[in-house]
C-alpha cells in the first residue's frame, strides 16, 4: 500500500513538473495541444491544471504585455517601504494589508536597507503619488517610503523589448 | 555574352552533383509563408553569455590571428571536455586543432590523409558534404547503406561486405544527420576490430553527440586500439546553437593533427579569434544551456514522431540529433514529389531524403528544431496531405 502510494506520488510529481514546465515555456497552448505534446490524455492534463490551481501553485493566466506598446499611459513605480515588525506575525500582517491595494502589482519582503519592495501601477504620475502619500505612507506601522518611477522597460518577464531577434537571415532550408 | 567560365572548371568539380538541399531551398525561398521543417540548425539563438564573451573579446581588441592550431586556452578546455565526456585523452599542445566548423575539419582531415585513388567507406543517408568532400580530395567514396530496420545505425557486416582493396578511411557520424541514427557500443567494437584488421583510419564526426536522447553516446575513438587510428571531430554548432560562429575542432594522434595543420595553415590559417573566445565560454559555462535545449529537443522529438505515425507516416524514433526521418513509402510517391506536393498543397517544407543519398529515397527529413505550435500545425497539415493522396 505504501509502495503504491510512493509510486503514485512520484508519477504525480513528474506530471506536475512536465505540465508546469510547458506552461512556463510560454507558448500559447490549449489543453488538447498540451496533451499531444506530453502524450497524455486530455483528462489528465485537466486534472493536473485543476490541482495546480487548487493548491495555489498556478495563480493565473495573465498575458505578458510589452509596457512600451500596450500600456503607454500607465505609470509604474517601485517603492521601497520600511515598516515596523509586530510581536505576533512579524511583517506579515502589514505586508498583506499593503499588498491588497489594487495599485499594488507585486509585493515582496526583502533583506537589506528596507523591508518591503512594492511594485505599483497607476494611470498617471499623480495617481501613483496619491497612492503613496495618502494610502501607503499613512498606514500605521509604515515608517518611510522611497518611490522610484520606472522610465523605460528593457526586459519584461523574460522577453527582450528593444532588441527583437532578427531571424530573417536564417535560410528556410539548410543541410 | 556567353559564359566561357565552365571551360575552366576542374573535371572533378564539374562532376559533382548540385546539392539537393540547395535545389529545394530555391523552391522554398519563394514561399516565405510556408512552415519550414527543413532547417538544419538549432532554432535557439546562441546563449547570451556566449555571445557576450565574443562581444567582450571584440571590445578588448581581440582581432588578430591566433596560433594555427587555435588558442591554447581553448585547446586546453577542449582537451578537458573530451576527456570528461568521451573518455579520450588528447594533449592540448599537440593533439587538438581548432577549425572553421566540423566541415573544415572534415575537409582538411580527408585532404591530409588521402592519396588520389584511395577509397573511403561512409554510411548513407548522411550529411550532404561527405561524398563531395571525398571526391574533392581526389578519392573514391564507397557508400554503405543504412536502413530503417536498424534505425539507421550502421551494420558492421555491411561495412565488411563493402570493403575492397584500396580502402583507407572509414567515416562515421553518429548521431546522424539526417536520420538521427546511433550505433550501439557492441557494433562499434566490431567495427573497431575490423578497422584494426584492415588498417583503416576512422574519421568520426560526433557533432550531435550531446543530443543523444537514449543510452550513452560512445565514441569509437575511446575503444581499445582506436585512439591511434581515429580523427575525432566535434564542434559547437549544434549543442551550443553556434552555427554562425563556424567553430569546430579535430583531435587525434600528433602526426595526423600535424598533417591537418599543414593544410589548415595554408588554406584557412586559423579559426576566427572571436569564435574561439566564444567557444571557451561555451565549454566553461555552457552545460546548463545545453541541457535545457536537449530537453526541449527531446520533447519535440516525441511529439513529432507520434504525430507522424498518427498521420500515417511510418517514423522510427531518432535516438539523437534534431531530425525525424519518416518513411513515405506508403504514399507510393518518390521523395521529391512528396515534398513538392506537400509544399504546394499545404505549404509545409520538409527535405527530400534523396538529398542525403540514394538510401534516403523513401524518406523525408523533418527538423524538429522549431516550436511546439509549428510542429503541431505542420503535422496537422501533413496529416491532411496524407489523406488527400
Amino acid at each position: 500500500m505504501l509502495f503504491a502510494f510512493l509510486e503514485n506520488s512520484a508519477f504525480t510529481q513528474a506530471l506536475m513538473s512536465s505540465v508546469l514546465q510547458l506552461l512556463l515555456e510560454g507558448e500559447r497552448l490549449d489543453t488538447a495541444q498540451m496533451a499531444q505534446i506530453l502524450g497524455l490524455p486530455e483528462s489528465e492534463i485537466d486534472a493536473e491544471l485543476t490541482r495546480l490551481k487548487a493548491e495555489e501553485i498556478l495563480l493565473g493566466w495573465r498575458p505578458v504585455l510589452n509596457p512600451e506598446r500596450a500600456q503607454e499611459a500607465v505609470v509604474r513605480a517601485v517603492i521601497e517601504v520600511k515598516i515596523s515588525p509586530e510581536r505576533d506575525g512579524g511583517f506579515d500582517r502589514l505586508a498583506s494589508r499593503i499588498a491588497r491595494f489594487d495599485a499594488v502589482e507585486s509585493c515582496y519582503l526583502m533583506s537589506g536597507a528596507y523591508d518591503l519592495l512594492v511594485f505599483a501601477v497607476g494611470n498617471d504620475l499623480r495617481e501613483v503619488a496619491t497612492f503613496v502619500s495618502e494610502r501607503l505612507a499613512s498606514v500605521e506601522g509604515v515608517l518611510s517610503t522611497a518611490t522610484h518611477f520606472m522610465l523605460r522597460a528593457y526586459k519584461e518577464q523574460g522577453h527582450l523589448l528593444l532588441s527583437p531577434l532578427d531571424g530573417e537571415d536564417k535560410p528556410a532550408v539548410s543541410p | 555574352m556567353s559564359d566561357k567560365g565552365q571551360h575552366f572548371v576542374a573535371d572533378h568539380v564539374a562532376g559533382l552533383p548540385r546539392s539537393g538541399i540547395r535545389d529545394f531551398f530555391a523552391i522554398v525561398a519563394a514561399m516565405p509563408q510556408a512552415i519550414s521543417l527543413g532547417i538544419g540548425e538549432p532554432d535557439f539563438v546562441t546563449p547570451w553569455h556566449i555571445r557576450e564573451a565574443a562581444i567582450f573579446a571584440l571590445e578588448k581588441g581581440k582581432t588578430s590571428y591566433t596560433d594555427n592550431l587555435g588558442l591554447i586556452r581553448l585547446r586546453r578546455e577542449i582537451s578537458t571536455y573530451v576527456e570528461n565526456n568521451f573518455s579520450i585523452g588528447y594533449h592540448p599542445e599537440t593533439d587538438v586543432l581548432v577549425a572553421v566548423g566540423v566541415s573544415e575539419a572534415l575537409d582538411i582531415a580527408l585532404r591530409a590523409v588521402l592519396n588520389p585513388g584511395d577509397k573511403v567507406l561512409y554510411h548513407e543517408p548522411c550529411y550532404v558534404s561527405y561524398s563531395p568532400s571525398i571526391v574533392l580530395a581526389h578519392a573514391q567514396p564507397i557508400a554503405v547503406g543504412t536502413s530503417a530496420e536498424d534505425q539507421f545505425g550502421i551494420d558492421p557486416e555491411r561495412v565488411e561486405a563493402a570493403w575492397e582493396p584500396g580502402c583507407k578511411v572509414l567515416m562515421l557520424n553518429f548521431p546522424t544527420n539526417p536520420t538521427g541514427g546511433v550505433t550501439e557500443r557492441a557494433k562499434l567494437e566490431r567495427l573497431a576490430k575490423f578497422a584494426i584488421k584492415k588498417d583503416l583510419l576512422v574519421i568520426s564526426d560526433e557533432i550531435y553527440s550531446e543530443l543523444t536522447f537514449e543510452g550513452e553516446h560512445t565514441s569509437i575513438a575511446s575503444l581499445p586500439g582506436m585512439r591511434e587510428r581515429t580523427i575525432f571531430l566535434h564542434g559547437f554548432s549544434k549543442a551550443y546553437a553556434m552555427t554562425g560562429f563556424r567553430i569546430g575542432y579535430a583531435c587525434g594522434p600528433q602526426s595526423l593533427i600535424e598533417a591537418m595543420m599543414k593544410v589548415h595553415q595554408y588554406s584557412m590559417l586559423c579559426a576566427p579569434i572571436l569564435s574561439q573566445e566564444a567557444a571557451i565560454e561555451a565549454l566553461k559555462n555552457g552545460a546548463p544551456a545545453v541541457a535545457k535545449m536537449k530537453d526541449a529537443y527531446h520533447k519535440r522529438r516525441d511529439l513529432i514522431v507520434r504525430r507522424f505515425n498518427e498521420a500515417g507516416l511510418d517514423c522510427h524514433s531518432p535516438k539523437g540529433s534534431f531530425y525525424a526521418f519518416p518513411s513515405i513509402q506508403s504514399t507510393g510517391l518518390d521523395s521529391l514529389s512528396f515534398c513538392k506536393g506537400l509544399l504546394d498543397q499545404e505549404e509545409v517544407a520538409v527535405v527530400p531524403g534523396t538529398a542525403f543519398g540514394p538510401s534516403g529515397a523513401a524518406f523525408v527529413r523533418a527538423s524538429f528544431s522549431t516550436s511546439y505550435e509549428r510542429i503541431l500545425e505542420a503535422t496537422d497539415r501533413i496529416e491532411r496531405y496524407m489523406n488527400s493522396i
